[in-house]
């Protein structure tokens, strides 16, 4: 279980590019549930998932994952525990290294890496053989080099090596979204068949309003660094794509309305 | 003979700095400046340990050991202290110049009539030996201790590339490479990436203080000034290796890396024969890398105008 709470980051302080781009986020992600975050363009999704990553140190507020404190962990030991895949499908494999060598790397997620030979004839049979699962015809090209492969196919190595190892929870930042409308349909296919099979923890940016609908079983909406919206259990399976445009909208109306009475306030009492 | 036979040793010899070049320059993508003053902390340890009696291969450890250390050093200036990587590599390399003299006490030691980690070979290769002290190597005479310096520098060469190829195919060596080619993925498998630079850096650098022990070894002295610019002769010869070796399996790429290195040593070897000045030896190796480094780019652009050229022509 993935909890957050109140988390705040502001990037930049005291500059002009100040960016308070999460700005009390809270939430639990219990064992088992897939949950979509949406929102707009610097709503704080991806940041979110970086905390959880550990690409940055919050400036308040914790994370705890099954009650371990993690928020000061660096990010290569909550790797440990978090499978990854990004938005960019050249930066979760290593391109000049072989597809086999990529893998084997995401076997060894939290392990020690010792000094026997990395790629055995037992290795890489088993990797052959989840590889094939694919059913990209990969399991032939284990020793080519990963960068000679397509977009869609490294996007689906990545998703393979963060879940080899089961993760506590995954986090998938816009992963569909760089790669062709045929390759994201595969990809995400795949994402779900494997977060169905494996039951994990999943947190899902996404900006396709359909992916959010279908895929998930939660939706968080984010707004200004909170979140502002949760569906969950009878509310999401009801909850359509028009439903979904509806709430931005509202969001972004009481924005609206609130700056300019911010601002008047403010005239007035200071 | 005798050149091309001092080409091969020094090309062995040099050919592990060339590896351990290999490992900082191109699997962990490090621009690392400290092997002009680790290769010379190899020689100086070398020779001060030689000349007071220590048992040549205690000599050779002690060095490797005492560079391994140094690199660990640039590389916590870099991972820890948050210094520029050219940055450290600079302020480790000016304080070994400091050091290198500390060690060895004056500027120069000449290393005559001690006993060398070849001196083993020297009672094998007496045995092939002739009544004039020669070995017969097609057809041309060679004296024992120079064919005795090949073969130890060929053994010690032929070993450590296959160590080394056997470490870089480990689960550490795998991870060492992918902290190199992709941090944000390393890190993500859980790989700590500072210190993986660290060891790496260590490795590294320990290869070249062991190619700088037996350069002392066989050329007969140490001295303060000589790593200067061994750095660009060890990415000459890593350039050299990839244009042998187009390939990215790890064996080839070591065997490249050491065909490299010998081949610009019998270049040397023939430049200096023809009369090349040996004052402008670093200036031409320089114009030499950057032609090498600039020709990718300068061939790219040529083939686009050519391409272009026949577009236009068509049109």
């Amino acid at each position: 279980m993935l909890e957050i709470k109140n988390i705040h980051k502001t990037f930049f302080p005291g500059t002009v590019n100040e960016v308070k781009a999460l700005q009390g986020v809270d939430f639990t992600l219990e064992d088992g549930v897939f949950t979509a975050i949406i929102g707009t363009n610097g709503s704080g999704k991806s940041t979110v998932l970086n905390a959880v990553a550990g690409t940055f140190e919050p400036d308040a507020g914790t994370i705890l994952l099954d009650g371990r404190d993690i928020t000061h962990w660096p990010e290569f030991r909550r790797a440990a525990f978090i499978g990854r895949v990004f938005q960019n499908p050249f930066a979760g494999t290593a391109a000049e290294m072989s597809i086999a060598e990529n893998i084997v790397m995401a076997m060894r997620r939290g392990k020690r890496r010792g000094l026997g030979p990395a790629l055995g004839r037992r290795t890489l049979d088993e990797i052959a053989d989840r590889v094939r699962e694919l059913k990209m015809g990969l399991e032939d090209r284990l020793h080519n080099p990963i960068g000679t492969l397509s977009g869609g196919q490294r996007q689906a190595l990545t998703l393979l090596m963060a879940t080899w190892l089961r993760p506590k929870v995954l986090l998938l930042d816009e992963h569909t979204a760089a790669l062709d409308p045929k390759s994201a349909a595969k990809v995400a296919e795949l994402t779900s068949e494997i977060i169905a099979r494996e039951k994990l923890a999943a947190l899902m940016v996404t900006h396709s309003m359909q992916q959010a609908v279908t895929m998930p079983d939660r939706i968080l909406m984010m707004h200004r660094g909170r979140v502002v919206e949760d569906y969950r259990d009878e509310m999401k399976r009801r909850v359509r794509i028009p439903d979904l445009i509806e709430a931005f909208n509202r969001v972004t109306k009481r924005e609206l309305f609130t700056e300019p009475a911010a601002a008047m306030l403010e005239r007035q009492y200071l | 003979m005798s050149l091309v036979l001092g080409a091969f040793s020094m090309g062995l010899i040099l050919s592990l700095l060339s590896l351990g070049m290999l490992i900082s320059f191109r699997m962990i993508r490090f621009t690392d400046i400290s092997v002009d003053g680790t290769i010379t902390l190899g020689a100086s340890i070398t020779a001060v340990c030689l000349s007071a009696g220590v048992n040549p291969w205690g000599a050779v450890l002690l060095a490797v050991a005492a560079g391994a250390a140094a690199g660990a050093v640039t590389g916590i200036l870099h991972t820890r202290c948050r210094i520029q990587e050219l940055l450290s590599g600079i302020l480790m390399m000016t304080a070994l110049y400091s050091v290198n003299l500390r060690i060895m006490g004056r500027s120069n030691i000449p290393l005559l009539d001690v006993p060398t980690v070849s001196r083993g070979f020297e009672h094998l290769d007496a045995a092939w030996a002739g009544a004039d002290n020669k070995i017969n190597l097609l057809g041309w005479p060679v004296p024992v201790s120079d064919m005795a310096a090949l073969a130890s520098s060929a053994v010690i060469c032929v070993a450590t590339a296959l160590l080394l190829r056997y470490f870089l195919l480990t689960h550490m060596g795998t991870g060492l490479r992918a902290a190199g080619n992709n941090p944000q993925m390393a890190r993500a498998q859980g790989l700590n990436h500072q210190a993986a630079i660290v060891s790496g850096l260590a490795l590294s650098n320990g290869l070249v203080a062991l190619s700088g022990s037996l350069l002392a070894q066989y050329q007969g002295f140490s001295d303060v000034q000589m790593g200067i610019g061994m750095m660009v002769w060890g990415l000459a010869s890593i350039i050299i290796g990839e244009a042998l070796v187009r390939h990215n399996s790890i064996g080839l790429v070591i065997c490249g890396t050491v065909l490299g290195t010998i081949l610009f040593r019998l270049l040397i070897a023939i430049a200096l024969r023809w009369g090349l000045n040996p004052n402008d030896l670093k200036l031409v190796t320089a114009i030499f890398v950057f032609l090498a480094l600039v020709a990718p780019t300068l061939a790219g652009k040529l083939r686009k105008r050519l391409c272009q050229g026949v577009v236009h022509a068509r049109d």
